[in-house]
């Protein structure tokens, strides 16, 4: 089913309800409420809700440190998001794991990963699994091009290509990695041409489009549920905030900034809702609506109970 | 019951499992076809077929890597890597990944892997191809590691590990796999997390583990000799680690010795030492003492690799000198 048009002003709140998301821990990390390291994705939120939906609720993804708003599209509670952010037992991860492995396998978000290119096999063992057991679903894994030159993503292409898994590789594709321009550091910056090379079906697309990216996972999700193997998806976006609480940015100018501003997802799609005939105040109430979300969130999240320091022992173990 | 080597062992475990729950399958290198390099999963492609028993490429991180997220997603996988001296190319996913996942997300996922490897030295095969990383593992939060030295341990052993629901790194030794021993007949399965008494003595507890607990038993037939009874402890699982066993023997020989392959420094040898004067600090009546690798790089040549690895006759000298 395409994201059609009567769908888009659900895609821009819940781009919205990312974006505030982010904009709210940004907030907390500044009143020193939030322990340790947050990557906002604010910028991305196209790549996050159009890959996501694309897939059945029961496929599964991996995404990074800067997956919040992969991690809430492809459903994982806000509430329970947010408390983790705070440190609450009744966190995703009952406090354990933080801003940067937000895990829901219900949901089927396998983990998000602090270490670069991690995630890659793993998505692809899901995919393994799927076809060993004979599901017909699919394993997306989200990574940064930064995650390129990491050894274990060519492993995994390779591994990926060879056994024909359905999985499907969506590189972000923000310019920069962590505080270094990308393509200072990166041979070739086509990174669909390192995908080519493992003879995988790629495609580099426009990242800030959420209903390109989604038939484009759309796609490349049939294509692999019906054994045609891998798709390599590089979309081309951009980190609005920098790489995390407190980068200098000393890497950019703000007039590039500035000008990634214009064309940024949810302007992007604001603008294609006033196309579509949605009135401002469309746009106001679903801005209220996610804010609301937000607000909700917030409040069970520091309503929750802190864990205990017991709690430190469990969970090690199955 | 009947004699079988330590890679036959390991073999029936591998069939038996396979057999017996469709969830478990094999990757690794060279282990399809030609059934591996040190005959572990001889025969098992000809009946599993090459989706169960997967040939990879030369690619370690990515394969254990495609392994747990197999193994989270309702599978059992079993990966070989053919050296443990490989997990190192692998150790992302073994130590930040395997361990840590189903904790980072609080319980919500499980990773049940078996990650196969055969360690150790004694022929000649060099520094990359020799160590011992046992003693690095357990300083692991969250692998459970498992280091057999007889073929009947192996396979009960080997058989838990895959039903254990977490992520076990499997201890094999190069030198182990051609040993026989008697294996018991039909099902049965070796505990996680039980050391076993492998000779009874009253003067003198010898606690090891993997190839090092044959070395320590033909030490104790020296030293038999002698007039001094060596009890030998097979801890058999490393972590976690049966401590009672090894206390219960040392409250009635009041003499310890740990033997281990891997190097001493910082090794496991050191931390079972620790535990004993933490948790009996009154017990001994000599202090106790440890063996391991010395502090270089395992070399090649046999006169060189001897001095550098324990041998039965350290073993002996070691327990020798405590009276």
């Amino acid at each position: 089913m395409p994201l059609t048009p009567d769908r888009l002003p659900d895609a821009y709140r819940q781009m919205l309800v990312i974006r505030k998301f982010e904009e709210a821990i940004r907030a907390l990390s500044t009143q020193g409420k939030i322990r340790g390291s947050f990557h906002p994705c604010v910028g991305q939120e196209a790549t996050a809700v159009g890959g996501c939906w694309a897939l059945r609720p029961d496929d599964y993804i991996t995404c990074t440190y800067r997956g919040h708003g992969q991690a809430l599209a492809k459903g994982l509670s806000v509430r329970a998001a947010m408390a983790e952010m705070l440190g609450k037992a009744t966190g995703c991860s009952k406090g354990k794991g933080g801003s940067m492995h937000f895990t829901d396998p219900s949901v089927g978000l396998l983990g998000a990963n602090a270490i670069v290119a991690a995630g890659l096999p793993h998505a692809a063992g899901a995919a393994l699994s799927a076809q060993l057991q004979k599901k017909d679903l699919v394993a997306l894994s989200f990574f940064g091009e930064g995650a390129v030159n990491q050894g274990v993503f060519h492993e995994t292409l390779n591994l990926a290509a060879i056994w024909k898994l359905p999985v499907i590789f969506v590189c972000e594709n923000n310019l920069y990695s962590e505080m270094t321009p990308s393509h200072e550091t990166t041979s070739e910056v086509d990174t669909c041409k390192r995908a080519t090379a493992y003879n995988m079906h790629a495609v580099r697309i426009d990242g800030n489009d959420v209903e390109l990216i989604y038939a484009t996972v759309e796609d490349a999700a049939a294509r692999a549920r019906a054994g045609g193997g891998p798709t390599y998806i590089e979309a081309m976006t951009y980190r609005l905030w920098g790489h995390m609480m407190g980068d200098p940015e000393v890497y950019r100018t703000k007039e590039e900034v500035a000008k990634a501003r214009e064309v940024e997802p949810l302007v992007r799609l604001g603008r294609r809702l006033k196309a579509l005939g949605h009135t401002d105040s469309d746009l106001t109430r679903l801005e209220a609506e996610a804010e609301a979300v937000i607000a909700d969130a917030l409040q069970f999240a520091e309503n929750s109970s802190a864990p205990k320091p017991e709690d430190a022992f469990s969970d090690v173990f199955a | 019951m009947p004699t079988l080597t330590y890679a036959q062992a390991l073999n029936e475990a591998l069939r038996e499992e396979m057999r017996a729950d469709p969830r478990v399958f094999l990757m690794g290198e060279d282990i399809g076809q030609h059934g591996g390099v040190f005959r572990v999963t001889k025969d098992l492609s000809a009946e599993f077929g090459a989706n169960r028993v997967r040939d990879t490429p030369i690619s370690e991180a990515g394969f254990v890597g495609l392994g747990i997220g197999a193994a989270m997603t309702g599978m059992r996988p079993v990966v070989e890597l053919l050296f443990m001296d490989f997990a190192l190319v692998a150790a992302d996913q073994i130590v930040n990944q395997a361990a840590k996942l189903r904790y980072m997300a609080g319980g919500a996922v499980s990773v049940p892997i078996v990650i196969r490897a055969q360690q150790g030295g004694g022929r000649g095969n060099g520094a990359q191809h020799s160590q011992s990383f046992d003693s690095w593992l357990v300083q692991v939060p969250g692998l459970i590691v498992v280091a057999p030295a007889t073929p009947a341990d192996a396979k009960g052993l080997l058989k838990s590990a895959i039903r254990a629901g977490n992520p076990v790194v499997f201890i094999e030794h190069k030198l182990l796999y051609n040993t026989k021993g008697e294996v018991p007949d039909g099902e049965y399965t070796v505990p996680i997390g039980k050391a076993e008494v492998k000779r009874v003595g009253r003067d003198v507890t010898i606690v090891s583990y993997s190839r090092t607990v044959l070395f320590a038993l033909e030490a104790a037939e020296q030293l038999a000799e002698k007039g001094i009874e060596a009890e030998v402890i097979d801890l058999r699982t490393l972590e976690p680690l049966d401590m009672e066993t090894v206390l219960t023997s040392i409250r009635g020989t009041a003499r310890l010795l740990v033997v281990h392959e891997s190097h001493a420094n910082c090794g496991l040898g050191a931390e079972i030492v620790a535990r004993v004067y933490e948790q009996a600090p009154d017990v001994l009546v000599t202090p106790a003492r440890r063996l391991g690798a010395k502090h270089v790089p395992i070399p090649v040549a046999e006169p060189l690799e001897n001095a550098v690895l324990p041998q039965v006759e350290d073993i002996a000298k070691a327990v020798e000198a405590m009276f």
